[in-house]
């Protein structure tokens, strides 16, 4: 009898519940893409390994480390593998097609980076080539590159224009392993340096450490930063998860924004769901006026409202989510150029579950607050 | 016309609860609207401030930003050299020297770390930039470990305080003045002698070469100059122009997510207020027929039902506007990803940005009007005084 009673009132108004089941949905949809671009946010945190550490130059990431702490670093207990990289910050030919892209030592970069696949034929002449490039398979689509391309980089930090060879393109081992960046030989860089601009030659941007033992990560940090203590480089070496979020803690008021943002999306939609739910009521006052004096009590009014609420929300709110998906991969498609990873995570819908529930109930509050103390005789005696 | 306009009100006052959800929705979609717009505007207001039209900042091509740039001592004094320049005191020409790193310091709330620019400057710095006045304590002494910071330094950095010193670059540097460079981009700078920075940082090149035009008309020739000289790869950029294009990346990436949040937003708040308007309709149906039948045009009952949605509209606009004009009291620091430093900039409100808000709420009050008030005045006289 309650179930019908929901499912007839439902019913009753066609045009408000449909408007209502897509308000309801978008707004579920746009929280659902808001936490998304959030968790895309960190992307680069998730995707980071325990057992890799990255050594700076404390002052800040704009400050070289000299190439001869490569081997002190090396012979660090507990450090297993060290690469070494710089950003480059190459421009492809405008500004707006930015990639990252880093000079890095490729034999030992590839070692400590094996969720980067790249075919043994490509890798060995990627290896065997000083000018060769890697690129990720979403770079190379994005601007149709095919092995054997020549592509010319417009320097920014290192000035001049710099031509590479493309020998290899790589593919994530999981969706979490960001396709979209470029790499090349250090050496090359570092030797044409000599000839250009030697006082910028032999400097290292970050050192990447591999350790053998994730759980004495820090007290291996804390070694290679005691070698160079008083030095004029000084290191700072943090796991490779550390360093990433500090990347994310520097747009922290972006993301603090976006975050309060989606829950607005959500306040707006439980004042449209609020108000449609009164509206209905208000009509039926006189209805349920009639209830009370067949001796229905509060409590089966507030059950045939909040019911109705909740079925609204709940049907808004998984079409909302079931969109989410096709949603996502459009938005990726499009601006995947600035988010290289952009997918729903089980979160994100566990979140969007609950924002649904929220509605559903806050919509039927007052409604039924308003019903249930309504006296009878008012409401038999309302008009219109 | 006014009574049918009075007969709107009453209605909006008689629903008082629908009137205040409906609005409400609509108010935090405006207000969502603004704040973006006011942030993106703050923040190319703080940059373009940032700038004198009459200055120009020379640094090496394609660097595009005094972080990544480096100009070194020969070059540098050959720009000095430019007959373009304005002179200063003892006729000197008014240029300067100057070196910009980034260092990384602890913020206060939170601890997290962040990118802050130390500008090495010259005796000219401060002629060239007289927006920049000190506010607290003394300019630092040439040849000395001493340095002054911006406001936006002093209060959103630990340790950063009159008196104290910070540790970087393996020396002590003693805060001896705090500067006040109103809202534009050197408040979130830190400011030291030239020569001890690029000492203590190990650097030997200079960042940038600023100088004041003698004429404002004369940058052209000066650029030229700068740029076909085989013995420089520097460019010249205006240093209203060269802030603006740092912050063209970032306003951008605001304009796109404010939209595309706005137009997501308001789907939720024109269905609102749809919902609102044809459940008004749908109770006044007698009403209607009433005011046809006394000789009400068709017209005029659309205006009215029109009225009230837009009324509504305008509600939401004004609440919203006004709740967004607080904000105007808050400031958002974060990191420019184009000079990868951090900039603190503040939501700006002006006139134009509170029209866009209001034309966008009238406009959201006329969707979900539009179609409810044409049903309303599509009705038969006969039928609807026959329903309900």
């Amino acid at each position: 009898m309650l179930l019908k009673l929901v499912f007839r009132n439902v019913l009753r108004h066609k045009l408000r519940t449909g408007l209502t089941l897509c308000g309801i949905g978008v707004a579920v949809l746009s929280f659902g893409l808001l936490r998304t671009v959030i968790s895309a946010w960190y992307a680069g945190v998730e995707a980071s390994s325990a057992n890799r550490l990255i050594t700076r130059n404390s002052i800040s990431l704009v400050f070289p480390l000299p190439l001869s702490y490569l081997e002190r670093i090396r012979g660090v207990e507990g450090v297993k593998t060290v690469s070494y990289g710089n950003w480059f910050g190459g421009i492809y030919i405008e500004e707006k097609n930015f990639f990252a892209n880093l000079a890095v030592e490729p034999r030992t970069y590839l070692e400590l980076y094996s969720e980067f696949l790249l075919p043994e034929d490509q890798k060995q002449i990627f290896l065997r080539d000083r000018r060769a490039c890697m690129v990720g398979r979403k770079l190379a689509k994005r601007f149709n590159w095919k092995i054997g391309d020549l592509i010319t980089l417009r320097g920014t930090i290192f000035p001049g224009n710099w031509e590479f060879v493309l020998r290899g393109i790589y593919s994530g081992r999981d969706n979490r392993v960001d396709e979209s960046q470029f790499f090349f030989h250090w050496d090359y860089l570092n030797e044409s340096l000599k000839k250009r601009q030697s006082v910028m030659a032999d400097q290292v941007g970050i050192y990447i450490l591999s350790v053998a033992n994730p759980e004495r990560a820090a007290e291996t940090a804390e070694r290679v930063d005691r070698i160079f203590r008083n030095s004029y480089a000084e290191t700072l070496t943090e796991t490779e998860k550390a360093f990433q979020l500090g990347f994310v803690a520097l747009t922290e008021a972006i993301l603090l924004v976006i975050q309060l943002v989606s829950f607005v999306v959500i306040v707006i939609i439980m004042a449209v769901a609020a108000n449609s739910m009164s509206m209905s009521v208000r009509e039926r006052l006189g209805e349920y006026a009639v209830f009370k004096t067949l001796g229905f009590g509060g409590p089966y009014l507030a059950a045939t409202i909040l019911g109705e609420s909740l079925l609204l929300a709940a049907v808004g709110g998984t079409g909302g989510i079931l969109l989410s998906f096709p949603a996502a991969k459009t938005f990726l498609h499009y601006l995947g150029d600035y988010f290289p990873v952009f997918s729903v995570t089980p979160q994100t819908v566990l979140f969007q579950g609950l924002a649904t529930l929220a509605v559903g109930v806050a919509a039927a509050v007052l409604p039924t607050w308003r019903a249930v103390r309504v006296p009878i005789i008012q409401a038999l005696g309302r008009v219109g | 016309m006014a009574l049918l306009f009075f007969y709107s009100l009453r209605n909006l006052l008689t629903r008082r609860l629908t009137t205040v959800l409906t609005a409400s929705g609509m108010a935090l979609v405006v207000f969502v609207f603004a704040s973006i717009l006011m942030l993106a505007e703050g923040l190319q207001k703080t940059l373009v401030e940032t700038g004198s039209y009459d200055n120009v900042v020379v640094i090496r091509r394609s660097s595009g930003s005094e972080v990544q740039s480096g100009v070194d001592r020969v070059q540098a004094s050959i720009v000095e050299t430019v007959p373009e320049a304005a002179s200063g005191p003892r006729g000197r020409p008014l240029v300067a020297k100057e070196l910009v790193v980034l260092i990384t310091m602890e913020k206060r709330e939170g601890g997290s770390r962040a990118n802050v620019v130390i500008r090495g400057i010259s005796e000219n710095s401060f002629l060239l930039r007289p927006q920049v006045r000190v506010a607290a304590g003394r300019a630092p002494k040439r040849g000395s470990s001493e340095i002054l910071i911006g406001r936006s330094i002093e209060k959103g950095f630990q340790g950063a305080d009159l008196g104290k010193s910070l540790f970087f670059a393996m020396r002590s540097w003693t805060v001896v003045g705090v500067f006040d460079a109103g809202s534009t981009g050197f408040s979130s700078e830190i400011w030291g002698d030239v020569d001890q920075l690029m000492q203590a940082f190990r650097r030997p090149v200079y960042s940038s070469v600023l100088f004041k035009l003698r004429e404002s008309s004369g940058f052209d020739r000066a650029k030229a100059r700068i740029e076909s000289d085989p013995r420089l790869t520097l460019e010249a950029k205006r240093e209203t122009t060269y802030y603006k294009d740092q912050s063209e990346m970032m306003a951008r990436f605001l304009r796109i997510l404010g939209f595309s949040l706005t137009i997501v937003f308001s789907i939720g708040a024109v269905v609102g207020g749809m919902i609102t308007m044809y459940a008004s309709v749908a109770n006044r149906t007698r009403e209607i027929g009433t005011l046809r039948a006394l000789g009400f045009r068709r017209t005029r009952i659309l205006a009215a039902f029109l009225a009230e949605s837009l009324f509504l509209g305008f509600l939401g606009g004004t609440a919203g506007l006004f709740f967004a004009s607080f904000l105007q009291f808050f400031t958002v620091s974060t990191t420019n990803f184009q000079t990868f430093s951090e900039l603190a900039f503040s939501f700006s409100l002006d006139a134009l940005i509170a029209l866009k808000a209001m034309a966008f709420a009238l406009a959201m009050g006329f969707a979900g009007g539009i179609l409810p008030s044409l049903r309303a005045s599509g009705m038969e006289i006969v039928d609807a005084l026959r329903e309900a």
